[in-house]
């Protein structure tokens, strides 16, 4: 509509503006680390200084990428697996107060089993390919996601539903004109939990074994003292993330406009 | 209008209906024995304190709640527990904050099963005489009181329905929208002509007497609760009625009937 690119502009300009500071407290940080290092002369197997960790990131820019593809993958496989999942269970619960009792529990159970048992379990049940980490990705997403859909879709407004079925609405039409537009924003609320965790969750059961994938860069990195690779690939996990989370966002406010209007449009 | 009709069944007939309220050991008796005609193409006010079942009343009609004595019928078919009877218009305007204006008014129709262009064009047509061209894409939030009022009005209205109930759909707005809104809705309700469709018939339910008097045939008089019917008054004013009518002496006789029937009790 009208002045996009201006809103655009404006938008960009406001947000360089609101990272300013967490841009200058990070830079500061990182200027006196450099400082430290070189005044102390501490072994890079100790602590490595940032300019050793860009040299670290130039070295391996060759095998990185196919590292960040997996993660990445297993990520965001996982997260669309726990997003479907979340929906169907969310649904589930939502449609019936027996599932409800049933599945409730269950999901709670669920998120106290320790990934940090899981996730050897499942390299034997799947072996050492990507599909542990999906698993482990959306075993983390589902839970979130599914009890903030459901609690969504249950906390329509009540009197929507009967203006609704006032019309000669039925269950359907209540689900698919109130419910449901009513569980969007819980959704995406759910679904930005679980992506802030997921890039965090694919590199947990890489860790514990795989062939391809940041954790296995960090072990790697590790069993040879490369404490710099390691910084490397945190950073790199530490961005993914953001990126995900960002996405997720994004995505959230295109599903919801009506969330996000103006103030000034009144 | 006054050419004689062959049809003798009622727009709306409510007969002997008597409902209470059962929650956690207490009972709230809210409509006690209520008896109701609405000739068809009539106009007719309920107004009584707050709390004394009007809006009981409406939903039994809207086929929302099932009274525990009595029946209810629109044009001679029950519309116990059968809703999408009426065109029925709630309290609040209950806007669907994530549809634009135009898909708000559009509801009822793609509810109802039509197909949502033809929905489209329809409540397209309608946004000018509603007092809302210009305004189809944007969202409930953005709309003033007064608008959402006619929004929610012009979704009641495109439910092609002979019977309109609407509940105080004045009641949040401010005495000077109030006053446009009444010449507003008589001249919706004289244009609103749809070829090869019965005449509507309106059940308006009010707390404000003079509103009930200014656009009404007929008011009817409920006590505080248990509602009963206490008084019937007629209104026969001519038509087009301009607000100044609030001031005539017939009409200032007429509004001390009515409030002696709402002291009298």
């Amino acid at each position: 509509m009208r002045g996009t690119s201006a809103q655009a502009a404006h938008w960009a300009l406001r947000s360089a503006r609101e990272l300013t500071p967490a841009g200058l407290l990070l830079a500061t940080l990182v200027g006196l680390w450099e400082l430290w290092v070189r005044l102390n002369g501490t072994q890079p197997y100790i602590l490595p200084a940032p300019t050793r960790i860009w040299d670290a990131f130039l070295q391996t820019r060759g095998t990185l990428p196919d590292h960040i593809v997996t993660t990445m993958s297993e990520a965001m496989l996982g997260l669309a697996i726990a997003a479907g999942a979340g929906i169907l269970l969310a649904a589930a619960i939502a449609v019936s107060p027996l599932l409800r009792r049933i599945l409730y529990p269950v999901l709670v159970l669920s998120q106290n089993i320790p990934l940090v048992v899981m996730a050897p379990l499942l390299i034997v049940w799947l072996g050492f390919g990507m599909a542990p980490k999906i698993v482990i990705v959306a075993l983390i997403g589902v839970f979130p996601i599914c009890i903030s859909t459901s609690e969504g879709l249950l906390g329509a407004d009540r009197e929507m539903i009967d203006l609704v079925r006032g019309m000669g609405g039925r269950t359907w039409a209540t689900l698919r004109y109130v419910r449901i537009p009513a569980a969007v924003p819980a959704f995406f609320g759910g679904l930005k939990i679980a992506s802030a965790y997921a890039v965090l969750g694919a590199v947990i059961g890489e860790w514990v074994g795989a062939s391809s994938g940041l954790g296995i860069f960090i072990t790697r990195a590790q069993a040879s003292f490369r404490v710099d690779r390691v910084f490397v690939a945190v950073i790199i996990v530490a961005l993914i993330s953001i990126a995900l989370f960002a996405a997720v966002q994004l995505a959230a406010r295109l599903a919801s406009p009506w969330l996000y209007i103006r103030q000034n449009d009144e | 209008m006054s050419d004689a009709s062959p049809v003798v069944t009622p727009a709306i007939q409510i007969t002997g209906v008597t409902h209470v309220f059962r929650g956690k050991g207490r009972e709230l008796a809210v409509l006690d024995n209520v008896s109701l005609d609405l000739p068809t193409g009539g106009f007719v006010s309920l107004v009584g304190p707050s709390g004394c079942g009007k809006s009981t009343l409406l939903r039994i009609l809207a086929g929302l709640l099932a009274p525990d004595q009595g029946s209810a019928a629109v044009a001679g078919v029950s519309t116990l527990l059968r809703p999408g009877l009426v065109s029925y218009m709630p309290q609040k305007d209950l806007l669907l904050p994530w549809r634009r204006a135009l898909a708000n008014a559009t509801l009822g129709a793609e509810v109802g099963g039509a197909p949502p262009a033809q929905a489209r064009a329809r409540a397209a047509a309608l946004f000018e005489r509603f007092g809302l061209a210009g305004f189809e894409r944007s969202w409930p939030a953005q709309l003033s009181g007064g608008m959402r009022q006619r929004l929610a009005l012009l979704r009641t209205f495109l439910i092609s329905r002979p019977v309109l109930l609407l509940d105080e759909p004045f009641g949040a707005l401010d005495a000077i929208t109030r006053r446009e809104m009444h010449t507003w809705l008589q001249q919706v309700l004289r244009d609103d002509e749809r070829p090869g469709e019965a005449v509507r018939s309106v059940l308006f339910v009010t707390h404000d007497i003079e509103e009930a008097l200014l656009l009404s045939d007929r008011v009817v008089v409920m006590s505080p609760r248990p509602g009963r019917v206490v008084a019937e008054v007629s209104v026969a004013f001519a038509r087009p009625r301009s607000a100044s009518l609030v001031v005539s002496a017939e009409f200032v006789a007429l509004k001390a009937t009515l409030l002696a029937a709402l002291e009298r009790r």
